[in-house]
Parts: structure tokens; C-alpha cells; sequence
């Protein structure tokens, strides 16, 4: 728990135009936890994500991994560190199935030739390493899955690449109840196995269920990073909803000035 | 053809055809009808047609459909390409007709070589490709508007290459034997020997590869009825070839296989391992079953758009020099009046997907069968090309309604 965090962000601005939507924002990840990272709309959360994932160059501040200075300047510059994002709206081809989406745009081949049954021995080695068994086929169409075994295809998909750190975007927000604990489960076990697992989540429930540290945002600041175990659930919504509850959080609630 | 027929994982030991059998049915009723309508249509049509007219099972009207009906499939080929993207290529038609007509001039008019003026039409379909692409991709203009305006100038373009509509009539012996010339009866049946051995081999080979790996391959059982179906039809259709055809025998020998055949069956095969085997064909299905997918994903998305647009001219290209073959001469009519609505009616009806993100290169074929058979039925059933545009034009309405109801059962069975 006293370990190095494996990403870290400090003071990180970010500004669209006139809009600034992250003001010196510092944010780490640990290997081996789950950091729920919360906010209301608008808060900054997607930005700060599309930040870490490369796909928003950041205007000033450093950005570290494992230890190193480095410079994101797009999806592969993450992608090469081994961070994996996986988008709310899961960027699932619904015509390919399992395998090929899995292995979407870094296909291995032989020659000219797709090497599938290699593909599908990593597929299948990847999915049995995360303990799913809700999945009959690899060679099923993704447009025949549920909801759960589509986020799971799509978790599994970031996890395949050896990533250290996994950002999953409200994963639970479009499932039922049995799936969502499906999910939850298998977000668990990813920290379990070393990753470092980035949570965004509306759901306190689901937070207060896996996450091992809470990051919330208000207005673009990080109110506060703290251990989940620290704080109340009434807490959290306050840091929220108001930047800041008790001696937790922004001194300046309002965000205006720091 | 489809390898995505897999028994569950783990099912351990000999495979099994019976989930294949069932997996089969159940992907038929969830509404993937894959080239079921369209092999019933050749069946139903086959059948009506040689009913009412006997003629139309005589050896040289079967010799005529393929000769009919090549350069609209070949076209449809090209057009799976662009179809697959949830693109459309209206120009594909006239493209081929530009292509013809610069293979005429060249060969006639200047003098050239034949392979230096197939190159130049080829090169010219592959400029037109490009040329679209990247207005559809970099522009951002539909591509029904770039191509439906690319319909229009091709057809000036035809018209000028052509001096104001003369006829140039080909009388290059290669180009001429593509649509008119066969293959001698004995090498016919090599070559269907040699592709059902060698296509036999690759599904057995694959199998026992993939067995090997502990992982699930297709049983014997189903590789056993492919090969059989492949050598069955190749067979039959060699054999139907290679009678006499002739009228008259004992002055002109007519038998074999028409050299146009080979040239789509190569094209068939190059173009579904492309599709099916190569990460470029993975990516042409990515992008069009979900675009954002596979942009996030890494993959050029406009590089995969504009090289489709190539692949699709670039076929027409081909269907431009077996059409200008066929006719003996190129005239300003090449490649237009109903050759696209034919190709895209043959895709369509071959189950090829207007949405995108669905097809094979099969599909063109076969739709293009069934189109072949209509216009040659029907044209031995004496009626008037009103009559022909009109059922063609109700075949391929059905057809897209077929499509388009599969598509909704898809939806309603979570299989879209």
C-alpha cells in the first residue's frame, strides 16, 4: 500500500478555448488498487481521462509513469506505456467476433496471413486468466452478447496487452443489477492481479464496492484523493457536490480561486 | 466458406457436426440469412425458366449466362468493397465504360500492346478510385453525391474518349479471347480437379492444425459436405461446358470452359482471402461495422476508405475490358444504362449489406447469377426489355427488403 504510484499527474491544466476545465489538477494511481475517480457533469472527469489516454494534449504539467518523466502526444504514446481506456460506449465492432475485436487493429499474423488460431489461444488464455465463464464461444458475434459480456470483452481487450493501468469509464452505467456485480467482480480481480484500475463511477455504491481510494473532482480541481476506507459515503457525495466536507477537500469551495 | 462456425469452447476430443447443424439453424432464424435467399432465387428462377423454355438448359445458353452476366459480377466484386463500408459507388458503371474506352483507343487507335493498354485501364480504374476516395474520406462529401456526379462525367468522359459516340471495335486476339474463346475440355477439368484438391487440403490442413492446438476446428463431417458441394457444382458445370455447342459441329468446334471463367474464379479467391485472411480485410469490416471503433482502435480509417474506392474502380476496370471483350467493340453505351443497378442489385441480392459491415465477394457472384438468369430467361421467354428492367428492378426490391426485414429480426433477436 506504501508503494509508488504507478501514474501521477501533477498540476495539470487543461483549457478549450476561453473554457479551462482542469486547474492544476494532481491525480495518482497505485498498482494493485482500485481508484474510483469521481465528479459531477462537467467536473472534468472525461477530460482528465482523454488527458492520461493522450487523446487531449495537456497545456502545462507533468505527467509521470513509474517513476519517469514522460510526454503523452497521442492514444499510442499511452498505449506504449501500457495504458488501456476503455470508452463508456465500448468501441465494439458488432459484426466481428470476440477474437477479432480483441485484437482490433494490432492483429498477429504470419506473413500476409492472420494468425487466428494463435489470436484465439491469447483470446481465450486472457479470459480464463480474468475467470470469465459467461462467454460460450470466442468466435461469437459481439452483437450477440449482453450488455456484462460486452463490457467484459471490452475489458478483457485493454487487459491483453499486459497494460499496468486500466481506465474503465462507467462501466456499470448501462447493466442490471447481476451483471454489475459481474463487473465489479472482475474489476476486483484486475486490481488483484497488479494493475492499477482507474473507476469512473456515478454510483457511491459501486464505488464504496471495489475502490481502495477516491479521487474527486469539482469544477475542474482535485478536491481531494484519500483511502476509501477513510471517508463516509456522505462524505464523498459532499466532495462532490461541494468541493470540499469538513477539512477534506478545497479550502475555497467555489473553485474561483485556490 | 465461413469460419465462424465454432462448436463451444472446450468441447473436447473429435468434433461434432451436430452444433454446427444447429448453430446454423439458429443464426438462419435469428435472421442472418447469409446467401440463402439468393441461392433459393437461382434455384427457384433455374428451375421456372427451364420449365417454360427448354432452351435455357441447352449447353449454349448455360456457356451464354456466363459470359452474359461476367462483367456486371466482376463490377459487383469491386462494389462489395465500397458496399461494405455503408458506402455506395454509382459511378462503378460508367468507371468501367472509362476504362473500356481507353483500352479501345489504345489498342485500336494507337496501336499499343494489349497488356500496356489493359495496364493503362487499370491504371486509369485505380486513378478513379482514388480520386473519389479521397473526396468521400478527406472531404467529407457523401459518397452518393461524389459518385452520383462522377455517373454523369464518366458518361461525358466515354463520349469524348470516344469522339462523340463512334463505335471502336477491338480486334486484339487476347483481348477477344477473354469473353469469347474456352479452355480445351481437358484442362477444364484439371483445373476443378486442382481447385477442389487444393481447396480440400487447405480446410483439412486448417483443421487438423487447430485440433492440434486444442483448439475447436470444423469437424470432417462438414469439410467432407464443403468439398463435396464445391466438386459437385465445379463438376457439373464443367461437364454441362465442355459439350458441343455448336450447330454445326463438323465446321467449328465450340466446347469448354469460356476463358472469362478463370479469370472470376481468381478474382473470387484473391479477393475473399483479402477479406477474410489479411488484417486489411479485418479492417474493411471494422470500419463498417463501427467506424469510431476502429479509429480508437488504431487503424486508418480514411486510408481503409479510399483504398475501398481503388478496389471498387479498379474491379470496374476488369469489368470494362471482359465487357468490351464480349461486345467486340467499345461504344458509348459501354458500362451504362443498367450494368451499375445491375452490380448493385447482384450484391444486394447476393446478401451483401447496404447498411455496411456485411458481405462477401461470393454474394457478388451468386447475385449476379440470379440477375444473369432473369435477363437471359426472360429474354428467351420473348418478353420486351420493359418487362426485364421492370422484374429486375422487383428482384432487387425484394431483395433489399429481404435484407432490410433480416436485419430488423437481427435487431429483435440480438443479432444485429
Amino acid at each position: 500500500m506504501s508503494q509508488a504510484p504507478v501514474l501521477e499527474l501533477r498540476g495539470i491544466h487543461k483549457s478549450f478555448g476561453p473554457v479551462q476545465v482542469l486547474h492544476d489538477v494532481a491525480f495518482s494511481v497505485f498498482p494493485g488498487e482500485v481508484t474510483a475517480l469521481v465528479g459531477d457533469n462537467g467536473a472534468g472527469k472525461s477530460t482528465l481521462v482523454k488527458c492520461i489516454g493522450g487523446i487531449y494534449p495537456i497545456d502545462s504539467g507533468e505527467y509521470f509513469f513509474e517513476g519517469e518523466k514522460v510526454q503523452v502526444s497521442g492514444p499510442r504514446d499511452a498505449a506504449g506505456l501500457g495504458v488501456e481506456i476503455v470508452y463508456q460506449d465500448l468501441a465494439l465492432c458488432d459484426n466481428l467476433d470476440i477474437v477479432q475485436n480483441m485484437f482490433l487493429g494490432r492483429e498477429r499474423r504470419s506473413g500476409l496471413i492472420l494468425d487466428e488460431a494463435t489470436m484465439e489461444e491469447l483470446a481465450a488464455r486472457t479470459l480464463d486468466g480474468l475467470a470469465v465463464r459467461t462467454v460460450t464461444s470466442l468466435r461469437q458475434r459481439v452483437s450477440s452478447l449482453s450488455g456484462g459480456q460486452r463490457q467484459t470483452v471490452a475489458i478483457a481487450k485493454a487487459v491483453l496487452w499486459n497494460s499496468k493501468v486500466v481506465i474503465l469509464d462507467e462501466p456499470t452505467a448501462a447493466l442490471g443489477v447481476a451483471q454489475t456485480a459481474q463487473v465489479l467482480d472482475l474489476v476486483r480481480r484486475l486490481a488483484d492481479r497488479g494493475l492499477a484500475v482507474v473507476l469512473i463511477s456515478h454510483n457511491m455504491n459501486d464505488v464504496f464496492a471495489v475502490s481502495d481510494r477516491v479521487a474527486a473532482l469539482y469544477l475542474g480541481r482535485m478536491a481531494a484523493q484519500v483511502k476509501t476506507s477513510e471517508v463516509t459515503h456522505s462524505q464523498v457525495v459532499e466532495l462532490i457536490t461541494a468541493g470540499r466536507s469538513g477539512e477534506l477537500g478545497l479550502q475555497n469551495g467555489n473553485g474561483a480561486t485556490s | 466458406m465461413t469460419t465462424t462456425m465454432v462448436p463451444e469452447k472446450g468441447a473436447a476430443g473429435a468434433p461434432a457436426l451436430a452444433p454446427h447443424v444447429r448453430d446454423y439453424v439458429e443464426r438462419v432464424r435469428g435472421g442472418e440469412l447469409g446467401a440463402l435467399p439468393a441461392v433459393t432465387g437461382l434455384v427457384v428462377l433455374c428451375a421456372v425458366f427451364s420449365i417454360l423454355r427448354p432452351a435455357f438448359l441447352s449447353p449454349i445458353n448455360f456457356a451464354n449466362l456466363f459470359t452474359q452476366g461476367a462483367a456486371v459480377a466482376v463490377i459487383a466484386m469491386g462494389l462489395i468493397f465500397v458496399l461494405l463500408l455503408g458506402e455506395i459507388d454509382l459511378s462503378a458503371g460508367f468507371a468501367s465504360g472509362v476504362c473500356a474506352a481507353v483500352l479501345g483507343v489504345l489498342l485500336t487507335n494507337e496501336g499499343w500492346p494489349w497488356y500496356a493498354a489493359v495496364l493503362a485501364a487499370m491504371a486509369t480504374g485505380a486513378a478513379i478510385g482514388l480520386v473519389i476516395g479521397t473526396l468521400v474520406a478527406k472531404l467529407g462529401i457523401p459518397s452518393f453525391v461524389v459518385t452520383l456526379a462522377a455517373f454523369l462525367a464518366f458518361q461525358g468522359v466515354v463520349l469524348l474518349l470516344l469522339k462523340e459516340g463512334t463505335n471502336i471495335s477491338i480486334r486484339d486476339q487476347t483481348i477477344l479471347a477473354i469473353a469469347n474463346k474456352n479452355m480445351a475440355p481437358a484442362l477444364g477439368w484439371v483445373c476443378v480437379a486442382a481447385g477442389v484438391l487444393a481447396y480440400a487440403a487447405l480446410q483439412v490442413v486448417q483443421a487438423r492444425r487447430r485440433t492440434a492446438r486444442g483448439l475447436p476446428a470444423v469437424p470432417m463431417s462438414l469439410i467432407a459436405f464443403r468439398v463435396g458441394t464445391l466438386a459437385v457444382i465445379s463438376g457439373v458445370a464443367v461437364f454441362l461446358l465442355n459439350l458441343e455447342r455448336s450447330r454445326n459441329a463438323v465446321i467449328v468446334s465450340l466446347k469448354g470452359v469460356p476463358i472469362v471463367v478463370p479469370v472470376i474464379v481468381v478474382l473470387l479467391v484473391v479477393l475473399t482471402f483479402v477479406l477474410q485472411r489479411t488484417a486489411y480485410g479485418r479492417h474493411i469490416y471494422a470500419v463498417g461495422g463501427n467506424a469510431e471503433a476502429a479509429r480508437r482502435a488504431g487503424i486508418d480509417v480514411d486510408r481503409i476508405r479510399i483504398s475501398a474506392f481503388v478496389v471498387c474502380s479498379f474491379m470496374a476496370s476488369i469489368g470494362g475490358i471482359i465487357a468490351a471483350s464480349r461486345a467486340n467493340s467499345v461504344d458509348p453505351n459501354t458500362g451504362g444504362s443498367n450494368v451499375l443497378l445491375f452490380a448493385v442489385g447482384a450484391a444486394v441480392i447476393g446478401g451483401t449489406s447496404l447498411f455496411g459491415g456485411k458481405g462477401r465477394a461470393l454474394d457478388a457472384l451468386l447475385g449476379g447469377a440470379v440477375v444473369a438468369v432473369i435477363e437471359n430467361g426472360m429474354g428467351l421467354m420473348g418478353y420486351t426489355s420493359g418487362v426485364k428492367y421492370a422484374v429486375t428492378g422487383c428482384v432487387l426490391l425484394l431483395a433489399a427488403g429481404v435484407d432490410a426485414l433480416s436485419r430488423k429480426r437481427a435487431a429483435a433477436t440480438g443479432r444485429r
